[in-house]
């Protein structure tokens, strides 16, 4: 197969452009950054991707529970179920056109007390007024036949056919690659210092230097507070809250079928058990307010909170194999809806603020608006040379014995599996670095390729992803790193005293 | 077209190559290697420090050394292997699919397959620590191939989780190397490692080892900074007001090894829930007919020299079954039970039939025992009981049974094994 | 008169040692269970020995470390002097498993040997 280098129009600046004007600047390069900048790419506009980290989905979209709600849960009539249930219409037509795996497997919200059955009932009735298909709500029985594994003391719940599983990981990426395929420019490493208002457009103050732009596209995720506020007199307050989950073994199979929630109850919200596209299991999150916007460190309490609730649901789910833990944070911001659309008094700034669940539902319906409101402010044209569709990096698991040879006879590095648990050839990571907006971290190709995910967590495989990078990006092993800025991973080499 | 073989040998480190040594001097003539890595030897290769092959080769060797030995034995005998090949699928009917990037993709019909695909260590997300996932947090066996094969150090400043025998083999590496490590902790009682290590590894060079100890915290965002370590009670949860905080660039994990069977379930091998290896007869066959399991895949030893001789008794009933010399399985089934501080046995069950002169069952044992007796049991009659000033849970014991001892119980049903005070 | 204590690195029993020293002379040995411990304590208070194991730079061979170890043991105390010789040291490969890497490494007598093949 042919490795695609970068093209052109698809460049990763790291210097500034002093005399360049954009049309809109996106801050932020999670799943919102992303999906605005591949909706904006439809059109004739240049517009560029600021994001502090080294990598695109690096924040809050990288820890999330990797569902797609349906959209019965945000109260009628905000913005969380307008956008949440629009996005969920819109995933299936998105994943096909990104070649990216999306499973409506269902939802069920599960109550284990007859008295709780009316606040389903209400749930439901909410969700029919959000517009969300095929709500209905089922007894035990009719639960035990397509969730076997359900715990003893469930007595009924709500199904919501509509809802699903995504890879947050290949959602995010697929949508910055199909927009840097379709020419817009991505600058990591480069986090946002100051923004102010001129007579030739915003200025925008990056670690890389200083950038003129028409429109800003705030999506900076736990940050959109600070952005918001150094140009709009209406402040937000975002305090992340932190969500912990583990993640179990491929091995527990079996044990659920649908992203299990519980009914909230005046003991506390409850954690899902879902399983992930990749087959893994999943469970939390917790909820805990907290001041450091950076503080993703999970708890001993919380890893034993999300065990323990998982009962609830699932009768002996084997917790025991848990292969990571881990936390993320949501951007909650207290005025507790999303925060969407052109600041009032700031022309031209346009908020996605305030992204908490149901975010990553909600992505592509909120840059198909957010896109269109630029679109139209600013009389943007059609690009006709748009291309919807990316090829995900090919899963060499699913090709026939036949055409699995034949790769390897055209690109041997797909004959050389390096991630054992995940079985992830050399070829996919090479693709995965080599691609625009390509990895350049352990992490990075962790989820592009799921190279190191698997049950030994990369104790094998690192050595070798890390040989990959360095023959690659043409770096030292010390340059390296986990995830960018300081994670390297070796300090230098043995015998190096005398030298 | 599928490729034939008598035997297929997965993995090509120490298991693999006693195995097919014995295989071949037992007469079988067929006998394929397939071995992930880009050479023989497994996981000795990065194993550099000396101790290996005493009771094997009467002499103290390093890991490579002693892989080395086997190597030319399997050079010498003319045994095919393929190296950078990973084993993708092995059906219970016996068919290995293959891949390498010459030979692409391949399946091979093999007479007979011997599991020997060794283990992989615990990582840090199976151990639950809390705190953040920094860069800087290795499992031990990864910072040893940094250090020993491509010559990288993973840190100046280090604190160990966990004193099995790796962990303190790389705390003195480390500090050979000019890392300071600051201690080494470890979560029970007792420490899995041998003696000798805690003295020649840590002692020699005034790295603390504290007991009942675990790690509660991690700092750092991008890169480890520090590790808080407490004190845990009975039941290893840490106790409040014992922490100690440890600046450091660098955490190892030595924190237990776990046996590597997915593709043994992919056969449909029925696994130990204690050991987490293949349930395995007297000839080391599994559950599934014609698959063998050896070595580290089967259960975790703590000497390579008793992975050597379980691995030639592999090769050679293997060896035996291709030529139909052992009799079918399902004859008269004796079953061994661990009771009583005894984990696990390997055999898990025998056929007196089937069963060598003398056979060698292998287990291991849940605490410390002082002057306690290693007693076995046929039926509910005491047949052995050896006093033993030692017995630890670091260390793999033995009981020889004898044929003709068996041959004169034709009604037996359960041979137990158990530790008892008296 | 000097009192030392050691641990006996026998078997896991881990026996706590007492050895009272006149000068280089082992006066008596105390806390051992087996002989085995006791010719241990004699020897690690009066002669403590070590094998050294560890790697050298390779030049232009198909690794750029092979491990090495002392062909047999060295006084305990030479360690640091040892290790500041073969972190010096460098070989070209290839290098052929015994191969002999310093001679005499610190004085010791004893030579650093490869432990491994590079090609």
């Amino acid at each position: 197969m042919k490795i695609k280098l970068l093209t052109p129009n698809c460049s990763l600046l790291t210097f500034g452009r002093k005399n360049k004007v954009f049309d809109v600047m996106i801050i932020g390069a999670g799943v919102i950054g992303c999906a605005v900048a591949r909706e904006l790419s439809k059109y004739n506009a240049s517009v560029m991707v600021v994001e502090k980290n080294e990598d695109v989905c690096a924040g809050t979209s990288k820890a999330n529970s990797a569902i797609i709600h349906s959209g019965y849960d945000a109260k009628s009539g905000t913005l969380k179920a307008k956008f949440n249930v629009r996005g969920n219409e819109m995933m299936d037509a998105l994943c096909r056109d990104l070649d990216i795996p999306f499973k409506r497997i269902g939802s069920l919200t599960i109550c284990t007390d007859e008295a709780d059955i009316p606040a389903l009932e209400e749930l439901k009735a909410r969700g029919e007024k959000n517009g969300v298909p095929g709500l209905k709500i089922l007894d035990r029985d009719e639960l035990l036949e397509i969730e076997p594994h359900i715990a003893d003391g469930v007595v009924a719940a709500l199904l919501a056919p509509t809802a699903g599983i995504i890879c947050p990981f290949k959602l995010t990426i697929a949508l910055a690659e199909n927009a840097c395929e379709n020419g817009v420019e991505f600058m990591l490493n480069t986090k946002v210092t100051n923004i102010e208002k001129t007579d030739e457009g915003w200025k925008v103050t990056t670690t890389k230097g200083a950038y003129l732009t028409k429109a800003i596209v705030n999506a900076a995720g736990v940050y959109a507070d600070e952005m918001n506020n150094m140009v709009s007199d209406q402040k937000l307050t975002i305090i992340p809250r932190r969500g912990d989950y583990i993640l179990l073994d491929r091995a527990v199979d079996g044990y659920v079928r649908h992203t299990v929630f519980q009914l909230p109850t005046a003991l506390g919200k409850g954690v899902l058990v879902t399983p992930t596209v990749h087959g893994n299991t999943i469970v939390g999150p917790t909820a805990f307010d907290i001041d450091d916007k950076e503080s993703t460190a999970t708890t001993a309490q919380a890893i034993a909170e999300v065990t323990e609730k998982s009962a609830i649901s699932i009768k002996a789910l084997p917790t025991r194999q848990v292969i990571t833990s881990f936390a993320g944070l949501r951007a909650r911001e207290v005025g507790k809806d999303f925060v969407i659309g052109e600041a009032e008094d700031a022309e031209g700034f346009f908020n996605c603020a305030g992204i908490q669940s149901p975010g990553l539902s909600s992505a592509p319906a909120i840059g198909e608006y957010i896109a269109g409101l630029i679109r139209e402010k600013y009389a943007l044209s059609e690009k006709e040379t748009f291309v919807a569709t990316r090829k995900d990096i090919p899963d060499p698991s699913k090709l026939s014995l036949e055409e699995r040879n034949e790769l390897i006879k055209k690109e041997p590095a797909y004959g050389t599996i390096i991630c054992r648990c995940e079985s992830v050839t050399e070829g996919e990571i090479l693709d995965a670095i080599r691609r625009p907006l390509g990895a350049r971290s352990l992490d990075g190709v962790k989820r592009r390729v799921r190279a190191g995910m698997g049950r030994c967590q990369g104790g094998f495989c690192s050595p070798k992803v890390m040989d990959i990078l360095v023959r690659e990006l043409g770096l030292s092993m010390e340059e390296i790193t986990k995830s960018g800025g300081d994670s390297t991973i070796v300090i230098g080499r043995t015998k190096d005293g005398d030298e | 077209m599928m490729i034939q073989y008598d035997i297929v040998i997965v993995g090509g480190g120490p298991a693999g190559l006693a195995a097919a040594v014995a295989a071949k001097e037992s007469g079988c003539d067929s006998i394929l290697i397939l071995e992930r890595d880009n050479e023989l030897g497994g996981i000795l290769n990065q194993c550099i420090h000396n101790g290996f092959g005493l009771h094997t080769f009467k002499e103290e060797l390093t890991g490579p050394e002693y892989a080395d030995r086997f190597i030319r034995q399997v050079t010498d005998l003319q045994i095919e292997y393929k190296l950078n090949t990973m084993v993708m699928d092995i059906s219970p009917e016996r068919v290995v699919t293959a891949m390498n990037r010459d030979d692409g993709m391949f399946l091979i019909e093999a007479k007979a397959v011997i599991l020997a695909m060794g283990c992989r260590e615990r990582p840090r997300g199976a151990l639950n620590i809390p705190g953040y996932r920094p860069a800087g947090i290795f499992s031990a066996g990864t910072a040893q191939r940094l250090v020993n094969i491509e010559g990288y150090m993973p840190g100046k400043e280090v604190v160990i989780l966990g004193s099995g025998d790796i962990g303190l083999i790389m705390a003195r590496r480390m500090t050979l190397e000019g890392a300071k490590v600051k201690l080494v902790a470890e979560l029970m009682p007792y420490s899995g490692g041998l003696k000798r290590n805690i003295v020649q590894c840590l002692d020699d060079f005034d790295i603390p080892l504290k007991l009942s100890h675990t790690v509660v915290d991690i700092e750092g965002k991008e890169h480890i900074t520090a590790v808080t370590i407490a004190q845990v009670d009975e039941n290893r949860r840490p106790i409040k007001g014992t922490e100690e905080r440890y600046t450091c660039d660098c955490l190892l994990l030595s924190c237990g090894l776990i046996p590597e069977n997915e593709l043994s379930t992919s056969a449909g091998v029925e696994l130990s829930r204690v050991t987490g290896g293949p349930v395995v007869n007297e000839s080391l066959e599994t559950n599934i007919k014609g698959v063998f399991a050896c070595g580290n895949v089967l259960h975790v030893h703590d000497l390579v020299d008793y992975v050597s001789e379980e691995a030639k008794k592999a090769g050679q009933t293997a060896a035996k079954f291709v030529r139909g010399e052992i009799a079918e399985n399902g004859g008269k089934v004796i079953t061994l039970h661990a009771e009583s501080g005894v984990r696990y046995t390997v055999p898990a069950t025998l056929d007196p039939e089937r069963m060598d002169d003398l056979l060698t069952v292998r287990f291991r044992v849940g605490d410390v025992y002082k002057d306690a007796f290693v007693s076995v049991y046929f039926d509910n009659e005491r047949v052995q009981h050896k006093k033993k000033r030692i017995i630890a849970p670091g260390e793999m014991e033995q009981v020889i049974l004898q044929k003709k001892q068996l041959a004169s119980c034709p009604d037996l049903k359960t041979i137990t094994l158990k530790i008892e005070a008296q | 008169m000097e009192t030392r204590e050691l641990i006996c690195i026998g078997c896991p029993m881990g026996c706590r040692m007492t050895v009272d020293l006149d000068g280089e002379k082992v006066v008596s040995v105390s806390g051992y269970t087996c002989p085995r411990g006791k010719a241990y304590a004699e020897k690690e208070v009066t002669n403590p020995r070590r094998i050294v194991t560890s790697t050298v730079k390779v030049i232009s061979g198909a690794r750029e470390r092979v491990s090495c170890k002392t062909a047999e043991d060295i006084p305990k105390d030479k360690i640091a002097e040892v290790m500041a010789e073969i972190n010096r040291a460098c070989v070209e490969a290839p290098v052929i498993i015994g191969e002999v890497l310093i001679t005499n490494v610190a004085g010791t007598g004893v030579d650093v040997i490869a432990t491994a093949n590079v090609r």
